[in-house]
């Protein structure tokens, strides 16, 4: 395996699905010229041209819609949002034409599209460009929600969700983008399958369910944690829906202490969903309440000190996996 | 108008009873015949039903507390009804019966009172009863790892408890309000095997409450020993007609998926035997002697808590395979305790088998009021004489217990004859 940035995966994807299958195409905001906001698409253009890697005025509403076209009618589109903030100018686009389409033809049409971007909170870009979104699409049947953390998870979701015949909606994260990561070698495809959970760390002693940005801070939790004695279990679920609880239940059944570590916002959301179904289906095995670990309730705040707070912590996490312990 | 509930007695021989749960919650409404709690008593739980209409406005009781019949466990009445008189009057019984618990002992009156009681959920509430308005203190939540008369506990404490039969009563908790988590039932259970095996510090014994099965199998038990004047009497048989019987039995029977065992025919024998020697199927009741007019066998089935001996009616007149299903399920029943009081009393002899753990012979202990009880071995593979040559042969050895006060030697030996006839040859229990 070589190490890949976790921006050159992204690209690796979309370079390999587009040169596999010619109707798949990309369309966003500086996708084109300028090599990506984020030069997740660096290079593209040169390799495809004009046709197939299209600018787009800033009109997410609109682009977003021809996306949608586009794959009722057989192309298979990536639509990039700039960030997932903007998405929310084409939020009707993707909870009332993309994720409905399929079930009010009856099947006759389908969608094939992913709306892809960077999700989360980046450094300093205050309240309106700070959201983490998964609450808000993960809720709607008729979309798949990934949000992966890793490079190699980020290429193979991605591949699979632009072989997908139905809408993804894509997380990917600002501060990410940087991340180098184990990824299979050129030649060798890897595609990650929806709704299954990674099992990124073992442990005896307490479960932490965590993904995207918070993995990293949870991950390095662990670590010292591990020096205490405290081992624990990490795993990454990677699509938020279809939402894989096989690896978490069997875990949680194992160390009787769960804690769920992720960025967005502690009212409702996948976080809470899976403490919903943790307490359900592994109630008996509880040994105390499950604990979460969140960004706080709050409008992100501008400065640094602040957002640093707001995001979820290694001492937060630390400290709810000593509660769920009853250690101290 | 509000009244006090006593808990009733649900079954004839039942003197006190555990009041496992509440059906009904305080405000809740209930209807004639609803039912109120299941309770614990002797041998079963029943179901404590409501012979009053109204709105439960109080329990004075916790689940898990033993009580003797009588005592007040709740309120009924209309709702919104003035209950505090109701409520100083239960609770000026409840001391007035604890002052007045040694005088009433030593009465002659005590008679009709029921024994002291104690309830079990801590030694502080036992309230010695002398009249049947009489309550025990209130119950004091002072145990360890409970709050309100509640344990605290995890979820997966309580799944370990119930697995590990723990009574987390007695498990000091460590996490937060007292909560009883998973390295307190851990450290519980763990550390008196290993710290005992390293011969380090003598532990104490574990204590742990009797239950109500337990008392009344030690309290009837005692009875009968310290009562009834016990004699032995064995007799070994040749079971190879008996066992012979049983498989040509079962192979008509395998069409239809049933089965005979050796003691369903060893059932009937006694039953058959019973008839024929009908002294033994009789009862001492102080200055009368009952003979009966039917023959029902008493069972012993041991279950998880100790032993039950549900009864097969009219044994004597049932055919085999009617008597194997009836033992099959009557003992099933048994061992999920979901046998009615009618179902397991009034039988008029017992029977107890051993066999299958491999016990030779036994004496087992006389199930009052019958006069005797009959113990069943195993089956003895061995080598007999038999017309002057050795063969072999198939032995059981039966032990029957007998009351001396109406059975004497010679009638027991009778019977036990009769029972050989029978047994070693199986035609005989046709006649």
């Amino acid at each position: 395996m070589r190490e890949l940035r976790y921006r050159e995966a992204l690209r690796e994807a979309m370079l390999e699905e587009m040169e596999r299958d010619e109707r798949v195409f990309l369309m966003g905001e500086e996708v084109g010229h300028y090599q990506g906001a984020y030069k997740v698409s660096e290079g593209l253009l040169d390799k495809f041209g004009e046709r197939r890697v299209i600018d787009t005025p800033i009109a997410e509403a609109g682009f977003a819609g021809i996306g949608i076209g586009a794959a009722m009618v057989g192309l298979r589109p990536i639509i990039e949002f700039m960030t997932w903030n903007f998405s929310f100018v084409a939020f009707d686009q993707i909870i009332s034409n993309a994720a409905k389409i399929h079930q009010m033809s009856a099947g006759a049409l389908q969608v094939p599209i992913v709306f892809r971007g960077p999700n989360g909170s980046a450094r300093q870009v205050a309240s309106q460009h700070s959201h983490a979104v998964a609450p808000f699409y993960v809720s709607i049947p008729g979309l798949y929600v990934c949000q992966p953390s890793t490079p190699r998870d980020a290429k193979g979701l991605l591949k699979t969700a632009i072989r997908s015949n139905n809408p993804v909606v894509f997380l990917e994260g600002e501060t990410l983008y940087g991340v180098k990561g184990e990824v299979p070698d050129e030649g060798v495809e890897e595609l990650i399958p929806f709704g299954e959970s990674r099992v990124a760390r073992n442990g005896a002693d307490c479960t932490i369910v965590t993904w995207g940005r918070p993995y990293y801070v949870a991950m390095a939790a662990a670590e010292k944690l591990a020096a205490d004695g405290t081992e624990c279990e990490v795993i990454d679920p990677r699509t938020l829906r279809p939402l894989d609880m096989g690896p978490i239940i069997e875990s949680v059944r194992r160390t009787n202490r769960c804690v769920v570590v992720h960025e967005h916002w502690p009212y409702g959301g996948p976080g809470a969903e899976i403490v919903d179904r943790v307490q359900r289906e592994a109630f008996d095995y509880l040994d105390a309440p499950v604990e979460r670990v969140t960004g706080l309730d709050v409008p992100m705040p501008y400065a640094l000190n602040l957002e640093n707070e707001v995001l979820p912590t290694e001492e937060r996490i630390i400290d709810a996996v000593k509660r769920v312990s009853y250690a101290k | 108008m509000a009244k006090i509930i006593g808990l009733p007695k649900l079954s004839p021989t039942m003197e006190e009873g555990t009041l496992v749960s509440w059906a009904k919650k305080e405000g809740d409404t209930v209807d004639v015949d609803d039912l109120l709690a299941e309770v614990e008593t002797d041998k079963a739980t029943m179901e404590f039903r409501s012979f009053d209409r109204g709105v439960l406005l109080k329990i004075l009781v916790p689940e898990g507390v033993t009580l003797e019949a009588e005592v007040p466990v709740a309120i009924i009445g209309k709702a919104g009804e003035d209950i505090t008189e109701l409520l100083a009057q239960v609770e000026s019984a409840g001391a007035a019966a604890t002052e007045a618990a040694p005088a009433a002992e030593s009465a002659p009156a005590a008679e009709s009172a029921p024994e002291s009681a104690s309830a079990s959920v801590s030694a502080a509430e036992s309230g010695p009863a002398s009249a049947p308005e009489s309550v025990p203190a209130p119950v004091s939540a002072s145990a360890p790892g409970s709050r309100g008369g509640r344990v605290i506990s995890s979820p997966l404490v309580r799944r370990l408890a119930r697995e590990r039969s723990i009574d987390l009563r007695s498990v000091q908790g460590s996490g937060p309000h007292g909560r009883i988590v998973k390295r307190d039932i851990e450290s519980y259970a763990g550390p008196v095997a290993a710290r005992s095996m390293l011969g380090g510090e003598r532990l104490p014994p574990e204590v742990r409450q009797a239950s109500s099965m337990r008392r009344t199998i030690a309290r009837r038990l005692t009875e009968s020993k310290q009562t009834i004047p016990h004699y032995y009497l064995t007799i070994d048989c040749d079971i190879g007609p008996l066992s012979d019987a049983r498989k040509a039995m079962n192979a008509e029977l395998e069409a239809d998926g049933k089965k005979v065992s050796l003691n369903d025919l060893i059932i009937k024998a006694a039953a058959v035997a019973l008839r024929r020697v009908p002294e033994v199927n009789a009862s001492f009741m102080g200055k009368e002697i009952h003979y009966h007019q039917v023959v029902d066998i008493s069972v012993a089935v041991a279950v998880d808590e100790g032993l039950m001996t549900p009864v097969i009616r009219d044994a004597d007149r049932k055919g085999i395979g009617q008597i194997a299903e009836e033992v099959r399920e009557l003992a099933g029943r048994a061992r999920d305790r979901k046998l009615s009081i009618e179902e397991m009393t009034n039988g008029t002899f017992s029977i107890s088998n051993l066999g299958m753990y491999g016990i030779e012979e036994f004496t087992a202990v006389i199930n009052p009021p019958e006069a005797a009880i009959l113990a069943v071995g195993t089956i003895r593979e061995e080598p007999i004489v038999q017309a002057g040559a050795v063969v072999p042969g198939r032995r059981m050895r039966f032990t029957m217990s007998c009351d001396h006060r109406i059975v004497d030697g010679a009638t027991g030996a009778r019977y036990l004859a009769a029972f050989k006839r029978i047994i070693e040859s199986p035609l005989n229990m046709l006649l």
